[in-house]
C-alpha cells in the first residue's frame, strides 16, 4: 500500500512561561500516521490537544523536536519548503483571517503562480485560475478586484481552497476549516473536499472536533487527546463504535440536530491543559470514568482492536 | 488621485492641506526676495508694518516678511530631513526586529529603548552644544532624526509582530513568497499609516525642538528659522519695546503651522486606519 | 396573563456609515418583532452575518454609532411596568445592565483582564457594581456563586491565559449572571468551541436557568446546541426574523424554505447519503434584494417574491412564517 504522507514517531515540545522556568509540555508526543493518495483522514480531539501543531510541523512552519514526515518517500529536509508546499497546500480556520483584508484576494493566486512559475503568460494564468476557481463552484469574474470583506465566510473558504488547488498539490492539510462557518455552509466545504478526493484524487488532511461532518466525509480517522493519538481506524470503526473512553466521550457530546435526543447527565471538563499535559500515567485518567490504579502511573500501550488501534489499558492483555 | 479627493472631503484634511500650501508658497517667495537674509540693516531697524515694509523690520535691520520667508522654508527643510531620515531608519528597524525575532529583535530593542531612556532633550542640548560650528540645517536634521526614530521602530515593531501571527502570513508562504514579497505586499499596506501619521508628528516634534534650541542659543543665528528669528526679537525684548510685529510673526506662523500638520496627521491616520479602509472597500 | 419579559416592536437597527461622503447604510435588523416570555430559553438562528449579533446590541440597549435605531422599540417588563428602553438615562441603563439584564458578546472569554487573576476580576465587578465592600464579602460572595454553578473554586487563583477555552467563557457566563439578572442575552458563547466544552458550556447555562428561574436570549448558529437547549427558536435571515415556532416544531415541521434547508443539510452519524447545502450565498445587507430577502437562493421562488416582501402567517399557534407559500402574511405582530 502506499503512502502519500508518512508521519512517524512526531514530538513537539513547547517551553511555557519564561526561558528560566522549567515548564515544559509535550504538545505532540511521538505521533505516527500516515494519508493514502486520495483519502480524506481526519484527526480530530478537543482544542489544546496538539492538532494544529501537528499540522503546522507538516506545512514547515514549526520545526519537530523529534520525528519524521516523509512526503511521495521522500524524507523532509530543513528548510526547503518550495518542493514541499508545490505537493502540500493549506487552507485555514478564519476564512476572513486567510487574506489581507487590504488586498485584491486575486493577488494571492497571480503570486502563487509566478512563485511557483505555473503560468507562462497572464492570459494562461487568468485561464489556469479560473479553472480552479470553477472547481470549487466559483469564476474568474467572481474575484477580479475584489477585496475580501466584500466575500461572505463561505465564499472565502472556497476561494482559499482554490487558491490552495493551484499548485496541484497532492494533499490538502485543513485546519479546522468549517468551526467558524456557519452549519449550512459547513456542508458545501465538506463536499467540496469530497469532490476534490473523488475527482482530482486530493487526499485531505481533515483537522477538526466536528465528529459529524468527520463522519460524513472521511475514511480513516484519528482522535487525538492532549499529544497522543488515542484511537484511529476507520470513520465507521471508531464513530460508529468508539471504544476509548475519550472517544466516547467525544461521540456523546455532539449535539443532534433532533429534539428527541438532548444530553443526559453532566460531564467533567478538565480545568486547564496544562494539568492534563502534566499527567503521568494515562493522560485522561482525571476525566475517565473507567481510571485504574496502573492508568495513573504508567501511560497505557497502544493495541490493536478488530483493526482499530486504541491506547487504553481496557483494551490490552491483562485486563481485557 | 481619487485617494486625494477623498481626503480633501474631510475637512480636517482641507484645513490642513490650505494652510500647508499657504505656507510652502510664502516659503517659496524666499527665492524672489529683495533682501539677502544674512546681510544685516539693509532696511531702517524698527520699523512698524507699513506699506513699504509689510510685517514691519527689526533691530537688526531686517524686514520681517522677507526674513520670515527664509525662517519658513529652513525651517520646514529641517523638519522635513529628520523626519524622512528617522521613518526609515524606523522602518527598517521596526521590520527587520518585528520579522526576525529573536536575537537581532533583542538588539535592536534594546539599542532603541536605550534611546528612549536617555534624557533626550539634555542630550540634545549636549551634543548641540558640542558640534555647534557645524550646525547647518543638514546637520541638525540628521542630530533630530538620530534621536526621532525609537519610538516609532517600537511601533511599528510590535505591528509586525502581530501580522507575522495572523493567517495570511501563511497564506502568503505557501504562495510562494519570500520574506522581501511578504513583508512588502503584506504588511506594507499596515505599516503605512503609521509611517505618515508619525512623519507628520515628527516633523512638528523637530520643529519645536529646533524653536527650542534656538533661542537656547545654540543654533547658527545668521540661519533664519523660526527659531532664530524668536531667539533676536527675545533677545532685544521686542515685547517690552513694544515691537510687537516683530514676535508675533514667528508665533503666528509656528502656530499656524502646528496645526496644519496636526490636522493633517489626525485626518491622514485615520483614513490610513486599516479599519476604516476595510470598510470603504465596497462603499462605491 | 402576557409572560412578555422582553418585546422588540417593529425594531430596526441600521448601521449608518459615512466613508469620505460615501454613505453606506447596513439594514442589519429590519422590522423584527419578538416578544420573550419570562423563564424561556429563546433561541436565534441564521447565517453568519445576517444581524444576529446587532439584534443583541439592540436588546441590551447597547446601541452606539455607527449603530443607531431608526424604527421601532425594545421595551423591558420590569415589576410588571412596560419601560420603553430609549426613554432610559445612561445612568438607569447602567443601573439595569447586570442587575436586570445581562450580555455576554461575542468573542467575551477574551476580554477578561490578562494581568488579573480571576478572584481580582470578581471583585472588581462585585465593588463597581454593588459599591466597595470588604475583600471577604465580595470573595465569598463569588465563591457561592461559583460553587451553585458547579464550577472549581481554585479557578480563582488562576489567570486568564492559564484557563482553557471553555473554563474561561464558563468563568464571564458566571460573572455575568452573579447578580442573578432576570435576562441573560448570550451571543455565540460556545463557538469555536470544541464539542466537549460547548456541552460544558450548555450545561452550565442550563444550571443558571434551573437556579434563577430567568430568560436566556441565545445566539448560535449551531443548531445542534438549539435542539438541546432552546424553547423556542427564531430564524433569521437578512436582518429579518424568518420563522419562529417551539424547538420541536422547527426541527420536526420547519415551514420556511430557509430554515428547511438549514434543518436538512446537517450531518447526521450513520448517514452517509449526500447533504446539500443552501445555494448561494447570503445577501449584502447594504444591498438587499427586493421582495423576500432569500428569493435569490429560493428553489420555490414565484414572481410575487421578488416584488414584495411577505408579512407572517400564523400556521399555528405560536408556529409564525414569513413566506408567501404558506400564506398571505396577515399576522405582523409577535405571538
Ligand atoms: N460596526 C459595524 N459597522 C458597520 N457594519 C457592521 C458593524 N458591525 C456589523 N456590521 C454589519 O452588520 C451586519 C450584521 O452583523 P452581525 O454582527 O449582527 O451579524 P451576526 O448575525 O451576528 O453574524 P455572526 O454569525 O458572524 O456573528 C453584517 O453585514 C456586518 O457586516
Ligand atoms: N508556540 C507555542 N508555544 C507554546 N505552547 C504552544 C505553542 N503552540 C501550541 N502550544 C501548546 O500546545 C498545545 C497544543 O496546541 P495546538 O496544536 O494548537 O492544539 P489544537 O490545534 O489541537 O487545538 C496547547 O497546549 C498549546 O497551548
Ligand atoms: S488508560 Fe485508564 S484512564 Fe486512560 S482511558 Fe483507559 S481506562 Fe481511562
Ligand atoms: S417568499 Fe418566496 S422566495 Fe421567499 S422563501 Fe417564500 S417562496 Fe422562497
Ligand atoms: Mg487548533
Ligand atoms: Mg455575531
Amino acid at each position: 500500500m502506499d503512502k502519500l504522507l508518512e508521519v512517524e514517531n512526531l514530538t513537539k515540545v513547547f517551553a511555557l512561561g519564561s526561558v528560566l522556568s522549567k515548564l515544559r509540555i509535550t504538545a505532540v508526543d511521538n505521533v505516527s500516521f500516515f494519508i493514502k493518495p486520495a483519502e480524506i483522514f481526519a484527526l480530530a480531539g478537543e482544542s489544546g490537544c496538539g492538532k494544529s501543531t501537528t499540522a503546522r510541523i507538516i506545512l514547515g512552519f514549526e520545526h519537530a523536536t523529534a520525528g519524521t514526515i516523509t512526503h511521495s518517500g521522500k524524507k523532509e529536509a530543513k528548510n526547503e519548503r518550495v518542493w514541499f508546499t508545490e505537493g502540500i497546500q493549506a487552507i485555514f480556520q478564519d476564512p476572513f483571517g486567510t487574506f489581507n483584508p487590504l488586498r485584491p484576494v486575486e493577488r494571492y493566486f497571480f503570486e502563487t503562480l509566478r512563485n511557483y512559475k505555473l503560468a507562462s503568460s497572464p492570459a494562461e494564468a487568468v485561464r489556469r485560475i479560473d479553472a480552479k476557481l470553477h472547481a470549487v463552484g466559483l469564476s474568474y469574474e467572481d474575484l477580479a478586484g475584489k477585496y475580501p470583506s466584500e466575500f461572505s465566510g463561505g465564499q472565502l473558504q472556497r476561494i482559499s481552497i482554490a487558491r490552495a488547488l493551484l499548485t496541484d498539490p497532492q494533499l490538502i492539510v485543513a485546519d479546522e476549516p468549517v468551526s467558524m462557518v456557519d452549519a449550512s455552509l459547513r456542508m458545501s466545504i465538506v463536499n467540496l473536499f469530497k469532490k476534490l478526493r473523488d475527482e482530482l484524487g486530493v487526499s485531505v488532511l481533515y483537522i477538526t472536533h466536528d465528529l459529524a461532518t468527520a463522519y460524513y466525509v472521511c475514511d480513516r480517522i484519528a482522535i487525538m487527546f492532549r499529544g497522543d493519538i488515542v484511537e484511529m481506524g476507520t470513520v465507521e470503526e471508531v464513530l460508529m463504535n468508539p471504544r476509548h473512553p475519550y472517544t466516547q466521550l467525544l461521540r456523546a457530546s455532539i449535539p443532534e440536530a433532533d429534539t428527541t435526543h438532548r444530553w443526559q447527565g453532566e460531564i467533567r471538563l478538565a480545568d486547564t491543559e496544562q494539568d492534563e499535559y502534566l499527567r503521568q500515567g494515562c493522560r485522561f485518567a482525571g476525566r475517565c470514568p473507567h481510571a485504574m490504579e496502573i492508568c495513573r502511573s504508567t501511560p497505557p500501550p497502544t493495541v490493536q482492536v478488530e483493526g482499530v488501534q486504541v491506547r487504553c489499558y481496557l483494551y490490552s492483555e491483562p485486563f481485557s | 488621485m481619487k485617494l486625494f479627493r477623498d481626503l480633501l472631503r474631510d475637512y480636517r484634511f482641507a484645513l490642513g492641506f490650505w494652510a500647508l500650501c499657504l505656507l510652502l508658497f510664502f516659503a517659496a517667495l524666499s527665492f524672489g526676495s529683495p533682501y539677502d537674509p544674512t546681510v544685516w540693516g539693509e532696511v531702517p531697524r524698527d520699523q512698524r508694518p507699513s506699506a513699504e515694509y509689510w510685517l514691519g523690520t527689526d533691530s537688526n535691520g531686517q524686514d520681517i516678511f522677507w526674513l520670515a520667508t527664509f525662517a519658513v522654508r529652513n525651517s520646514l527643510i529641517i523638519a522635513l530631513i529628520a523626519g524622512v531620515v528617522s521613518r526609515i531608519v524606523a522602518v527598517v528597524v521596526g521590520m527587520v526586529a518585528g520579522y526576525r525575532g529573536h536575537t537581532t529583535d533583542r538588539a535592536l530593542m534594546f539599542f532603541s529603548d536605550s534611546l528612549l531612556v536617555i534624557p533626550l532633550f539634555l542630550v540634545i542640548v549636549m551634543l548641540a552644544m558640542l558640534i555647534r560650528s557645524s550646525l547647518n540645517l543638514v546637520t541638525l536634521g540628521l542630530l533630530l532624526a538620530f534621536f526621532g526614530w525609537a519610538w516609532d521602530a517600537r511601533l511599528i515593531r510590535s505591528q509586525i509582530l502581530s501580522l507575522r501571527e495572523r493567517e495570511f502570513t501563511q497564506t502568503s508562504i505557501l504562495s510562494g513568497a519570500n520574506t522581501l514579497g511578504l513583508v512588502f505586499n503584506e504588511y506594507m499596506p499596515y505599516i503605512t499609516p503609521l509611517v505618515f501619521s508619525t512623519l507628520i508628528n515628527n516633523m512638528a516634534w523637530a520643529i519645536g525642538l529646533e524653536i527650542t534650541l534656538a533661542i537656547l542659543g545654540l543654533l547658527d543665528l545668521s540661519i533664519p528659522t523660526l527659531g532664530t528669528m524668536l531667539y533676536w526679537a527675545i533677545n532685544y525684548q521686542a515685547i517690552l519695546l513694544g515691537r510687537w510685529w516683530w514676535l508675533m510673526t514667528p508665533i503666528t506662523i509656528s502656530l499656524l503651522l502646528f496645526v496644519a500638520l496636526y490636522w493633517l496627521s489626525v485626518s491622514i491616520s485615520v483614513y490610513l486606519d486599516p479599519r476604516t479602509r476595510v470598510q470603504r472597500i465596497g462603499a462605491g | 396573563m402576557d409572560n412578555t419579559i422582553l418585546r422588540t416592536t417593529a425594531l430596526q437597527a441600521f448601521y449608518q456609515l459615512d466613508l469620505y461622503g460615501k454613505s453606506k447604510v447596513v439594514k442589519a435588523v429590519n422590522e423584527v418583532d419578538l416578544a420573550i416570555q419570562a423563564d424561556e430559553i429563546y433561541g436565534i438562528a441564521g447565517e453568519s452575518g445576517c444581524g444576529k449579533s446587532t439584534l443583541l446590541k439592540a436588546l441590551v440597549a447597547a446601541v452606539e454609532p455607527p449603530l443607531r435605531v431608526v424604527g421601532g422599540k425594545v421595551t423591558y417588563r420590569i415589576d410588571g411596568k412596560e419601560v420603553d428602553v430609549s426613554t432610559l438615562s445612561p445612568e438607569q441603563k447602567r443601573a439595569l445592565r447586570l442587575s436586570y439584564i445581562a450580555y455576554v458578546p461575542q468573542g467575551s472569554m477574551s476580554v477578561l483582564n490578562p494581568v488579573a487573576r480571576i478572584r481580582d476580576t470578581y471583585r472588581d465587578f462585585i465593588e463597581s457594581h454593588l459599591g466597595r465592600q470588604r475583600h471577604q464579602e465580595a470573595f465569598a460572595l463569588a465563591q457561592d456563586h461559583l460553587t451553585d454553578l458547579g464550577l472549581p473554586l481554585k479557578i480563582l487563583d488562576a489567570y486568564p491565559h492559564q484557563l482553557s477555552g471553555g473554563m474561561r467563557q464558563r468563568v464571564t457566563i458566571a460573572l455575568a449572571t452573579l447578580l442573578k439578572p432576570r435576562i441573560l442575552i448570550g451571543d455565540e458563547p460556545t463557538t469555536a468551541l470544541d464539542v466537549v466544552v460547548q456541552r460544558g458550556v450548555v450545561q452550565l447555562l442550563k444550571e443558571v436557568q434551573a437556579r434563577l428561574k430567568n430568560t436566556i436570549v441565545l445566539v448560535t448558529h449551531d443548531m445542534g446546541v438549539h435542539a438541546n437547549i432552546a424553547d423556542r427558536i427564531g430564524i433569521m435571515y437578512a436582518g429579518r426574523i424568518v420563522e419562529e415556532a417551539a424547538t420541536e416544531k422547527i426541527f420536526g415541521a420547519p415551514a420556511h424554505p430557509y430554515t428547511q434547508y438549514l434543518i436538512s443539510s446537517l450531518p447526521k452519524f450513520g448517514d452517509k447519503t449526500p447533504r446539500e447545502s443552501v445555494p448561494g450565498s447570503p445577501p449584502s445587507l447594504a444591498n438587499l434584494p427586493g421582495g423576500c430577502p432569500f428569493h435569490p437562493r429560493c428553489p420555490h421562488v414565484q414572481t410575487r417574491c421578488k416584488e414584495k416582501m411577505p408579512g407572517f402567517t400564523q400556521i399555528e399557534k405560536n408556529h409564525r412564517v414569513a413566506c408567501w407559500l404558506v400564506g398571505e402574511g396577515e399576522h405582523g405582530q409577535a405571538a
